[in-house]
């Protein structure tokens, strides 16, 4: 098959809403978008504490987080298959090899850039803040709904980045989730199987799903900056 | 408007603070009755920024105390508040930052209580802006508008148009003048020599980290009793 039909293979893959296509975007879609609400629901007020608390090894753990922002996915795919496999501390739950296991590999690729994201955000925002909300008795951890709410387009910027992160990502789900037909292939597992297969169409509709979704980040990050300065000045 | 028991007079006893082996301020003591606006003046890095954040709250001195009459973190709103150098306003609507501040402090009704603020000082039209894209003098009056609408007994002020032009500066003035008749008590750091002899009816004035004089304002601006405080009257006292 030549790259001409190919691309309109793909195209009518995509105007068909072919089930097995749509199947394999809304999987990806569903992990990722599961992975990105779990690691603002841990990473936000963890970011935001270590954005104001001070205490000794603050340093080290802000590099060490920092550092793990480069994580690469297959390896983080490899620590939890460890935890996840059966004779692993989690093996138990049977979660391998599931949707489950690659939300779960997802989170922790994107929990350290949502950490050290929001850590970066807050810290400019509460050395500007400090002095007014200290005098409204607005300290420690009462200070962090104020600070993550005017943080938030800058917040929202940082986890638009984790999302592109996760969704671009085939090393972490591949490993967890094991490419299963119908059950665990996402868009990017699926193009690296068909490319090598030869099965040029779904990779390439698959390809331009993602290109879009990428636009798509990009557009709502540019948005999100427009609308935050509008806002903050 | 209230019946409770006054915070003042704030005692100020000796305190001192020392930050990486250089001591800021040295024994600074002075007593603060009900009413009135005192000046805190003196060259840079006398110690007059420091001295007001140590009396609210915000740093802990070395040394010395902080006497309240009244325990000031008594329940209901602050019974003392603040306003910057540089006004710090959060990245909402400017009616949204008066609410913000009294629900932090738990005041009654923020909604109208804030509108309430914002009428006072002719800052309605402003009420939906982004606080933070208001003018300089805006977002000062903004800030003064929030500190009012805790419903303090006291205000300190640091250089609170020390960043503005005339036209600002007169208008903080009138409201601090304002507040002060209607017996807002009043500490306020200035650089600004001609404010100070407008508003004030006291003056301490800080040199090198200690309170060289404390004076009624007529007194010092006429004759003042040290050679800093003459020096610096005339200009001449740089450092």
């Amino acid at each position: 098959m030549d790259v001409y039909s190919a691309f309109q293979a793909a195209f009518s893959l995509i105007s068909t809403l072919d089930p097995q296509f749509l199947q394999i975007v809304a999987l990806s879609l569903r992990v990722t978008l599961t992975a990105i609400l779990l690691a603002a629901v841990i990473g936000l007020p963890l970011g935001a504490m270590l954005a104001i608390a001070r205490f000794p090894g603050r340093s080290a753990v802000i590099v060490f987080v920092n550092g793990l922002m480069g994580l690469p996915p297959v390896v983080a795919g490899l620590v939890v298959f460890l935890v996840l496999s059966r004779s692993g501390p989690l093996g138990p739950l049977g979660w391998l090899f599931t949707p489950t296991a690659m939300i779960v590999a997802q989170t922790l690729l994107v929990l350290p850039i949502v950490i050290a994201l929001t850590r970066g955000t807050i810290e400019e925002l509460w050395n500007e803040y400090r002095e007014h909300l200290t005098s409204l008795g607005l300290v420690g951890w009462r200070a962090i709904p104020t600070l993550l709410w005017d943080g938030r387009f800058a917040l929202i910027t940082g986890l638009l980045a984790g999302f592109g992160r996760a969704s671009a990502e085939v090393g972490a789900v591949l490993i967890v989730g094991g490419n299963i037909a119908g059950y665990t292939r996402t868009m990017t597992t699926a193009i690296a199987l068909e490319t090598s297969k030869g099965d040029l169409p779904l990779a390439l509709g698959l390809g331009m799903v993602l290109i879009a979704l990428t636009l798509c980040i990009n557009a709502a990050a540019y948005g999100a900056s427009r609308i935050g300065a509008r806002f903050a000045g | 408007m209230r019946d409770r028991v006054s915070i003042l007079p704030l005692q100020v006893e000796n305190i001192a603070f020392e930050a990486s082996g250089k001591r800021l301020l040295d024994g600074v003591s002075f007593s603060l009755p009900k009413g009135g606006v005192t000046a805190v003046i003196g060259p840079n890095g006398a110690g007059k920024s420091l001295t007001l954040r140590i009396c609210h709250g915000l740093i802990a001195p070395s040394e010395g105390l902080v006497r309240w009459q009244e325990s000031a973190s008594s329940a209901g709103l602050k019974r003392h508040s603040m306003v910057f150098q540089r006004p710090v306003m959060l990245r909402r609507s400017a009616l949204a930052n008066l609410m913000h501040a009294l629900n932090a402090v738990g005041g009654a009704d923020p909604a109208k209580r804030s509108a309430d603020a914002l009428d006072r000082f002719g800052l309605s039209a402003l009420s939906g802006r982004p606080a933070r894209l208001l003018s300089g003098g805006e977002q000062q009056r903004l800030a003064i508008a929030r500190a009012w609408a805790l419903d303090p007994e006291m205000l300190f002020l640091d250089e609170p148009s020390s960043q503005l032009d005339p036209g600002a500066t007169r208008q903080i003035e009138e409201m601090i003048a304002n507040l002060a008749r209607e017996g807002m008590t009043i500490l306020m750091a200035t650089h600004d020599l001609a404010q100070a002899r407008r508003l004030c009816q006291r003056v301490l004035f800080f040199h090198r980290g200690r309170i060289v004089e404390d004076a009624p304002a007529e007194h010092f601006w006429n004759r003042p009793e040290t050679e800093e405080g003459r020096a610096f009257i005339a200009g001449d006292l740089l450092w």
